[in-house]
């Protein structure tokens, strides 16, 4: 089903690439250029394929994103800036 | 005046929300900044969306749509909808998982941590402080012009009728415009440069008193202040403009009188069309969207977003682009000094076609728009400054709580300084300047791409692949003559024809090579490394 998805977000990528109502004025219900009308339907029709992703494509080994710094994280501050900071990696030879 | 009055009342609306949310802080480092990482899937769906969604999607678009018609749609929104939502998805929740592992707050530390390169910090941190100033002058230049443009007077023959002020209340230099330097004059109006600064003196005091909850809180309540006023403006416009007794009669009405060409994308290159798709990947490196991405309550708060995100934009794109092209129809005059700025195109049209109370409150929504991105920027600003420098040089026991907050705040409003000093100058168009910036940050994303999914990847790799990002954009930038030449592209010949791409193509590509080819032939990353960020998952834990 992952696969599909991906084929159906590279699909939404290619649409967007429409050549077919470049030049066209025609207006759709009279007032909607169609060119708009079409990208406009292309968001639609991409919020279709997130919630397809979402529903069938969530990563399953996300981390459960627990921090292994607690003891870091939970420091105070009374006015809200970080004593936060990863370590320094060391043996930087750039 | 009545237009005046309501959006100083929105002002001091949002300062007492920023109040509000001051008052819930838990004096934690990871409630300041990341607001502990307690935001849920609605108020992320709003925060991120009005991040996104700055003065570019609401000024920008309509003056864009004035110049050139629909095409900007499909160039910025659809391809946005597709793009954004994907880095949300391959990217926003992998880094939030490993913020949240690691206890990230700033996109350096991840790097310095996955490229084993402290030094990478150094060379990263001026280039995305330096690649925000652009975006921040977007929203500072578009406010300044929005409350110039609907407290100005009519002009008469060259004279100004009904002023807001009468001549004399400003300094001369600011009301009449000096060469070079403040060069438009506010025709009756709050000046330009007045209105920007009071902007951002209310964005920072909200953001300097209710950190990443008041930024949140701010962030949600303007979006869908925007999207609700931007409807009723349309609709309000459409009215007038169509004067027809129905809604969809004002609609057909209208667009029988738009130019045919602003109906097409006939002005376009198709190549230069495809190559704008590459513009909105600039999302995955926003250090401002990066801290947004840290405060999720979990990884499903990051399900909604992805999915509504593409409808948000419409939303707001499809009526911004209607009203741009109808500026262009002949059933509005739209006088010489606003067909020169597009940027004031979408205030003109609120101010001539809705009531002084209506016009107030959709002004007041244009500048929700924009003050909700410059408030993650001004946050985002002083979080990279503290921690990626100051704490991570100075060590955390050096400097005093007292002494942390004083630098952080006096780095943000150093920055803000520099970016009002800019916007004095000859305004550019914000589209243009949108997209340098937004440029300059997609031609990173093979970069932090790589970070997350490459294992090859390498430090050497890294620097390569910044360093070409950045070269070819500062070269670029500098031969379209500082945005200043706004159809620049690139081009090259190809059997005997001329093609013309956006210039993050040569971008984008330069650094994805640089990138590739650097880190095939040095050394990899540790062992010890790519066991932290690409753990083997049959290994017991």
């Amino acid at each position: 089903m992952s696969r599909v998805i991906w084929i159906l977000i590279l699909l939404l990528i290619i649409l967007h690439q429409d050549n077919w109502f470049w030049a066209d004025p025609h207006l759709v219900f009279g007032f909607m250029p169609v060119g708009l009308f079409y990208h406009a339907c292309l968001s639609v029709a991409a919020a279709i394929v997130w919630w397809l992703a979402i529903r069938y494509a969530w990563p399953g080994d996300l981390d459960s994103g627990e921090p292994e710094r607690l003891e870091v994280s939970r420091q105070k501050r009374t006015a809200g800036l970080s004593e936060t900071h990863p370590s320094t990696p060391s043996g930087d030879m750039a | 005046m009545t237009q005046l009055w309501i959006i100083g009342g929105y002002l001091a609306l949002l300062l007492l929300l920023g109040l509000f949310a001051s008052r819930l802080f838990r004096g934690t480092t990871e409630d300041y900044m990341l607001a502990s990482h307690s935001i849920g899937p609605f108020l992320l769906l709003m925060s991120l969306f009005g991040t996104t969604m700055t003065a570019f999607a609401l000024v920008g678009s309509t003056g864009q749509a004035f110049k050139s018609g629909i095409g900007v749609y499909g160039m910025l929104a659809s391809s946005s909808g597709i793009i954004h939502s994907l880095c949300f998805f391959v990217l926003g929740i992998r880094l939030w998982s490993l913020g949240r592992k690691h206890g990230y707050t700033t996109q350096i530390q991840f790097f310095r941590d996955r490229l084993e390169s402290d030094r990478l910090g150094l060379l990263l941190f001026p280039i995305l402080v330096g690649l925000v100033i652009p975006y921040l002058l977007i929203g500072v230049m578009a406010s300044g012009s929005v409350i110039n443009g609907v407290t100005q007077g009519r002009m008469v023959d060259g004279e100004v009728v009904d002023p807001t002020f009468p001549e004399g209340t400003f300094p001369a230099f600011l009301e009449q415009g000096t060469r070079g330097f403040a060069v438009d004059g506010s025709k009756g109006g709050v000046p330009r440069q007045l209105a920007s600064l009071v902007i951002c003196g209310v964005v920072l005091i909200y953001v300097f008193i209710g950190g990443m909850r008041g930024t949140a809180w701010a962030n949600a309540f303007q979006t869908i202040v925007f999207m609700v006023l931007g409807v009723v403006a349309f609709i309000v416009i459409a009215g007038k403009l169509g004067g027809q007794d129905s809604f969809l009669a004002n609609l057909q009405a209208i667009a029988q009188h738009v130019p045919r060409e602003k109906l097409t994308r006939v002005g376009i290159s198709k190549l230069q069309f495809a190559t704008y798709l590459l513009v909105p990947l600039s999302v995955g490196m926003f250090p401002h969207l990066f801290q947004h991405w840290l405060t999720a309550r979990s990884a499903n708060s990051f399900k909604l977003p992805v999915v509504l995100h593409p409808v948000f934009i419409m939303i707001v794109w499809v009526p911004c682009v209607l009203i741009g092209v109808w500026a262009t129809s002949d059933l509005i005059q739209l006088p010489p000094p606003v067909r020169a700025n597009p940027n004031i195109v979408l205030p003109f049209m609120v101010k001539r076609l809705a009531g002084p109370v209506l016009s107030g409150l959709l002004s007041a929504g244009i500048l929700a728009a924009i003050m909700s991105s410059l408030d993650s920027q001004f946050l985002c600003l002083g979080t990279l400054f503290t921690e990626d420098m100051v704490v991570h040089y100075g060590g955390k026991d050096r400097f005093t709580d007292r002494q942390v907050v004083l630098m952080a705040r006096s780095f943000i409003v150093a920055i803000v300084a520099l970016t009002y000093f800019f916007s004095l100058f000859d305004p550019r168009g914000v589209f243009t300047l949108g997209v340098w910036c937004f440029s300059g940050f997609a031609s990173l994303f093979p970069l932090v791409f790589a970070a997350v999914y490459w294992k090859r990847l390498t430090k050497v790799g890294s620097y390569a692949s910044v360093l070409a990002a950045i070269g070819t954009w500062c070269y670029l930038f500098y031969q379209s003559n500082f945005a200043a030449q706004e159809s620049f592209t690139v081009h090259f010949d190809l059997g005997g024809s001329t093609y013309h791409v956006m210039p993050v193509l040569a971008m984008f590509v330069n650094a994805l090579v640089a990138l590739v080819v650097v880190s095939l032939i040095t050394r990899p990353p540790s062992d010890e490394t790519l066991q932290k960020f690409f753990p083997d998952p049959s290994a017991p834990s």
